[in-house]
């Protein structure tokens, strides 16, 4: 990180410090408060700035957190239950163990279905929680429980504002360094490439629908202790502040202070507090009549920042801090990662059996059959519309072959996920570039190497596996390298050429150690010397001992490099073999410029 | 549980549903025009049902101001943009709708006095007044984010909504309404007496929906919003603008709410915040419909108000506990028989 | 109506982000003329009529459409004065009913108080009687052939004085295709301008009356229709070796 980065957060982690010390009980509640909020706001930064999905029932798993608190540190319970009693930390562990068990259910439900239906879902959910903890009778209904116990930390009894101030705010700081880590790790970067579409995280490896529940559980995980520290702060609770309205609020706070940075869950959380404060007091005057009239305030104020300032906050308030310097890091080195074993040159590699693919009654594939051999370049070439990008992704599993027969290195592939037969070392690239473009080619080239390595959400979280993460970089890195990138491994991949994207491209299909490398129109749109500097790569992959498999529609770039062609038209194959002779077949020529008479 | 309760819940039941199956139409229609969710739905059945009350009881409604205030800013943007693009033949209209109708409908209102008229009168001057905020907040709140995501549009919708329940309850207060019913007298059939109130309900919306399918059948304007919402790029090469068709959804879909108000205003008190939890109940029908299906979506609406009126006479505290859980399994068996499919970006 | 021609494109150009697609285009069609687009996959083809209709913002360069260059283009504008693109996606509705798709063609002369539809309509059947006999079945039913015969049976309903044409032969088996360039080549006739964009190249400048070759976003060749169909820089540019140039 920047030097005046650092210098900020630790002015900034310096006056929090000293805050209780010189500010009035009125205004150390509101810090508290702020920093209540700003846990749950933290959550939904990871859900709907990072993640790209969203819930309005977040302040559910924030009542989750305070009633499991509250429930067992106040009941008489049975005697089967009677382990689980009196301790608030027990409660705790209790409440997570819930939290986490719903919210997978409810993302595991929602999250196969299009990106609306999660938040529809967690909006009756939302409703249901909050009129569920209101009709219970054990829960206390609309009334509540009462007489929670103060929270003990080692014996010292935190009744006091000031000292509860500390624990809220450290709470608040781990979760956001555990976000952090999080997001800088193997886990985050497959996380951050869930905005990108899910064919290419799927492509690299990456369960995506796993990623989706992973971040869905970490928020509500984090709004349940945030739950648990406003019971033992309050010592009350009642249904209220767990209703489906605060939980829009929640979710304003993350869209306001900035939804894509951690530090805009802070920055909302606080925006919103004190402005309701504030509004709480003045519009009642204003008014008349007495109410929640701030409502009208904050939804006037949400649509504006939606249209005008998507990011929030955040972004704007950083640019008045002091810029960081640019410097460029140092190139990651570590010990290289294990490589699957090579197959010998000219071993079948793929092969491609009486493969028809439907769509409703339109034939985009008949009866296709070709093979790729270890070290060969095979071209697959047709004008537009000739069904080879369908080829494409019956091969690597974006949409399974209807019939037909599809082998790699031996065994069948059709119908698996793309994931899987990515795991099997077929890596590809993409016709329309799918880099992340606000993230480092560094970066975008690590999430090819995702299934090369192990670490888990927990570890990355703890950065326990930052050995393992330094070799996916190094990995990544030498495969810039490798693809003569190097000069631009720390720039943003959108910054690029169109020509560097693809190659960029290329390296993160490498950084996957593939045996087989498919190729989607890599030279469309590149110009000539782009061009060249491409075909002398694959050369190299090639000699290398990697076979390639090359979707082309331009038959110059295809003519000096492929071993053999495979030439479609209307779904079927009309010629195969050497370059030359394909060039001067007539039907070819007639399928490129067209046939009438 | 005898048959008469049976009856008596299925009564209920099928007139809730009926409101229900309304309000899951247009947000359906909604959605597959605009892609918005339409979460204010249920400000318009409160504010349809307030409008009246409040014209019945002889006071200016609030929504009037409202209408008055959104109208000045619409025609603010809208005339700045049209002067910045040199298109001023669209002024007059622009002024017309924005200013001189909200303006003409105040002064009607203030010289009629209509809390001595017919209640067909009253019941359209109330849809006069709450019908052409759709469009309005349409072009507010939507037009700028036409490209935007479904998320992006949702957070959008549930912020309109937070800023209509806020201003319901600035202008209604918090004490609810009851309007009169459309007429006294019951009918007996079999024993089992319906009230009139119910029938207006049932048969108006069938008579909506009715209306509702001919218009997509057989109008071009109604066709025109159906091509929209099949294939937008289609429908924008007929000339069909997407911001007519989403000002066209969101006037109809403003109708079927401040109707379906109007409607049960009668049989059940109206407060500022009714709306939201009536036009959820819609939604869990729209889901079963999967956003996108007309008649599955009524039908589930249906059973939406089935299963309350029965889950309110089993255990009536937990009534909308049932409601909003049944979204779970009907989640898990969308989520099983749907093929995921990659969301545009 | 001014005498130039129907539409002049002037030093067009369009990027995706920073990638441009289109530099410094310059095309012609007169009316009454048909003139078509030729080039590889990628050229830019389809991002130049959709820069035209107004589906995509152009980062510089006119477009001056029947002699007036609006600084900003409007589809809706440009579909009330007779433009009308028929898009290589076809784009019909495909849970609506030919007629429908045919009627929804005239929703813009409908709006401006036009109702000719009926004729219209018939005259769309002589032309395509294929349709005729498939009006009350819906449009995702219909086979390739008849589905691009749907597309540009509905653009026909808007009277066009311009039809933009995307690749009418995508996906057509040989038959089909002959079959839609005739009825192109008839619609000259009746006075309708064409700028047809096209892969298969020998079709289209059998049937149009100038010819531009695009290239990796640039004109790489222009000419009368007789004069590229023996060029031999035309096979080269399909072939991809343009680029050694």
């Amino acid at each position: 990180m920047a030097r005046a980065g650092q210098v900020a957060l630790v002015a900034f982690l310096l006056l929090l410090g000293a805050a209780p010390l010189t500010l009035g009980e009125f205004h150390v509640t509101l810090l508290n408060y702020i920093g209540l909020y700003s846990l749950v706001a933290l959550g939904l930064v990871l859900l709907t700035g990072v993640g790209g999905l969203t819930s309005f029932g977040q302040a559910a798993f924030v009542g989750l957190g305070a009633y499991t608190t509250a429930f067992l540190t106040t009941a008489e319970l049975p005697a089967a239950l009677d382990g689980l009693g009196g301790s608030p930390w027990l409660a705790l562990l209790v409440g997570l163990a819930l939290t986490a068990l719903v919210s997978a259910v409810l993302g595991w439900l929602t999250l196969r279905l299009s990106g609306h239906y999660l938040p529809l879902g967690t909006i009756a959910w939302g409703i249901s929680l909050y009129f569920l903890f209101g009709s219970v009778d054990f829960l206390g209904g609309h009334t509540g429980i009462t007489g929670i116990p103060v929270l003990e930390v080692f014996g010292f009894g935190l009744k006091d504002p000031r000292h509860y101030y500390y624990l809220i705010w450290l709470m608040l700081l781990g979760a956001i360094w555990l976000t952090r880590n999080l997001l800088d790790s193997r886990e985050g970067r497959a996380i951050r490439a869930l905005k990108g579409g899910t064919v290419m995280a799927e492509a690299m490896g990456v369960n995506t629908a796993r990623s989706k529940v992973v971040i869905f559980v970490v928020a509500a995980l984090f709004a349940c202790v945030s739950g648990w520290l406003y019971a033992h702060l309050q010592r009350f609770v009642n249904p209220t502040p767990f209703g489906l309205h605060i939980g829009i609020e929640y979710l304003f706070m993350a869209v306001i202070g900035g939804a894509a940075h951690v530090w805009g869950a802070v920055v909302g959380a606080s925006v919103i507090t004190i402005l309701k404060q504030w509004l709480q007091d003045l519009l009642p005057q204003i008014f008349g009549a007495s109410g929640n009239f701030e409502v009208i305030v904050f939804g006037v104020m949400m649509i504006l920042v939606l249209q005008r300032a998507r990011e929030g906050l955040w972004p704007l308030l950083i640019r008045w801090l002091p810029q960081p310097a640019e410097g460029t890091p140092p190139v990651p080195i570590a010990a290289a990662l294990p490589r699957r074993a090579v197959p010998a040159a000219g071993q079948v590699l793929l092969e491609v059996r009486d493969v028809v693919k439907k769509f409703g009654g339109l034939v985009a594939n008949d009866r296709m059959n070709l093979q790729v051999a270890a070290g060969e370049i095979l071209a697959l070439i047709g004008p537009n519309g000739a069904g080879k990008s369908t080829m494409f992704n019956c091969i690597s599993g974006v949409d399974g072959p209807t019939s037909g027969e599809i082998r790699f290195l031996g065994q069948r592939i059709d119908g698996l996920a793309s994931r899987d037969i990515a795991r099997r070392g077929m890596s590809r690239t993409f016709q329309h570039v799918r880099l992340l473009p606000t993230m480092s080619v560094l970066e975008n080239v690590a999430i090819g190497a995702h299934l090369r390595g192990k670490g888990g959400v927990g570890a990355a979280g703890l950065h326990l596996e930052r050995a393992e993460e330094a070799r996916l970089l190094a990995e990544a890195a030498r495969q810039i390298e490798h693809v003569g990138l190097a000069a631009q491994m720390f720039e943003q991949a959108g910054s690029l050429a169109l020509g560097q994207q693809r190659i960029v491209e290329i390296a993160r299909a490498l950084a996957a150690d593939p045996s087989l490398l498919l190729l989607d129109e890599p030279a469309a749109g590149l110009r000539f010397l782009e061009k060249q500097a491409l075909a002398d790569l694959l050369r190299r992959l090639k000699g290398e001992g990697i076979g390639i498999l090359l979707v082309e529609h331009d038959m110059d770039f295809v003519m000096g490099l492929a071993d053999r062609v495979v030439v479609m038209e209307f779904g079927e194959k009309i010629a195969e073999g050497l370059p030359e002779a394909v060039q001067s077949d007539p039907a070819v020529l007639d399928a490129y410029l067209g046939g009438v008479d | 549980m005898d048959l008469q309760i049976a009856l008596l819940l299925g009564q209920d039941g099928i007139t809730n549903g009926a409101i229900y199956a309304l309000l899951a139409l247009a947000l359906v229609l909604v959605f597959a025009v605009t892609r918005v969710i339409f979460i204010p739905q249920g400000e318009f059945v409160a504010f349809g049902a307030l409008t009246l009350a409040a014209l019945q009881a002889g006071k200016a409604p609030g929504t009037l101001w409202l209408l008055l205030g959104m109208g000045i800013a619409v025609a603010a943007i809208d005339l700045t943009l049209a002067v910045r693009r040199g298109t001023t033949r669209r002024i007059p209209g622009i002024v017309g709708w924005n200013i001189v109708y909200p303006a003409l409908l105040a002064a009607l209102l203030w010289l009629v006095k209509p809390a001595s008229l017919p209640l067909l009168a009253q019941v359209l001057l109330a849809l006069a007044v709450v019908v052409p905020l759709g469009p309005m907040i349409y072009r507010l709140a939507f037009q700028p984010l036409a490209e935007a995501s479904v998320l992006v549009l949702l957070i959008v919708s549930v912020a309109v909504h937070l800023a209509l329940v806020g201003l319901g309850l600035l202008f209604f207060g918090a004490e609810g309404s009851r309007t009169p019913a459309f007429s006294e007298g019951n009918l007996e059939i079999a024993g089992l007496t319906i009230s009139g109130q119910t029938l207006w309900v049932v048969i108006a919306s069938l008579a909506l929906i009715v209306i509702l399918y001919q218009l997509f059948e057989r109008t071009l304007y109604g066709k025109a919003l159906r091509a929209t919402a099949i294939n937008r790029v289609g429908a924008r090469l007929m000339g069909i603008s997407t911001v007519m068709a989403g000002k066209l959804s969101f006037l109809l879909a403003a109708a079927i709410g401040a109707f379906s108000g109007i409607l049960i205003a009668p049989i059940t008190t109206i407060y500022y915040d009714t709306g939201f939890l009536i036009g959820l109940k819609g939604f869990v029908g729209a889901i079963i419909g999967g956003l996108a299906s007309y008649p599955v979506a009524a039908a589930g609406a249906v059973l939406v108000g089935l299963l309350e009126a029965f889950s309110s006479f089993y255990a009536s505290a937990f009534k909308e506990v049932i409601v909003f859980t049944l979204i779970i399994p009907v989640l898990l068996w969308r989520s099983l028989t749907t093929r995921h499919v990659e969301e545009e970006e | 109506m001014s005498a130039g021609p129907i539409l002049e494109v002037r030093d067009l150009c369009v990027a995706y982000g920073k990638v441009e697609a289109l530099h410094h285009v310059s095309l012609q069609v007169e009316a009454g003329q048909i003139v078509t687009v030729i080039g590889p996959n990628g050229a830019g083809k389809t991002t130049l009529l959709s820069a035209i209709m107004g589906l995509l913002p152009r980062s510089r360069g006119d477009i001056a459409y029947l002699g007036h260059a609006a600084s900003e283009i409007e589809i809706e504008r440009m579909v009330a004065q007779g433009m009308t693109l028929v898009p290589e996606s076809r784009a019909l509705f495909g849970e609506m009913s030919v007629e429908d798709n045919l009627l929804l063609g005239a929703f813009m002369r409908h709006r401006l108080g036009h109702r000719d539809q009926a004729e219209t309509m018939d005259r769309i059947f002589e032309i395509f009687p294929r349709l005729r006999e498939r009006r009350d079945q819906l449009a995702g039913t219909l086979s390739g052939g008849e589905r691009q015969m749907l597309a540009v049976g509905r653009a026909l309903m808007a009277k066009p004085r311009l039809l933009l044409l995307d690749e009418p032969s995508l996906g057509l088996a040989p038959l089909i295709v002959r079959e839609i360039f005739r009825i192109i080549a008839d619609l000259k006739r009746t006075g309708v301008a064409v700028l047809l964009v096209e892969q298969n190249a020998r079709a289209a400048l059998q049937i149009a009356d100038y010819g531009y070759v695009l290239e990796t976003g640039e004109v790489a060749i222009e000419g009368p229709s007789e004069a590229l169909e023996d060029d031999p820089r035309v096979i080269e540019a399909y072939l991809g070796l343009g680029g050694k140039h």
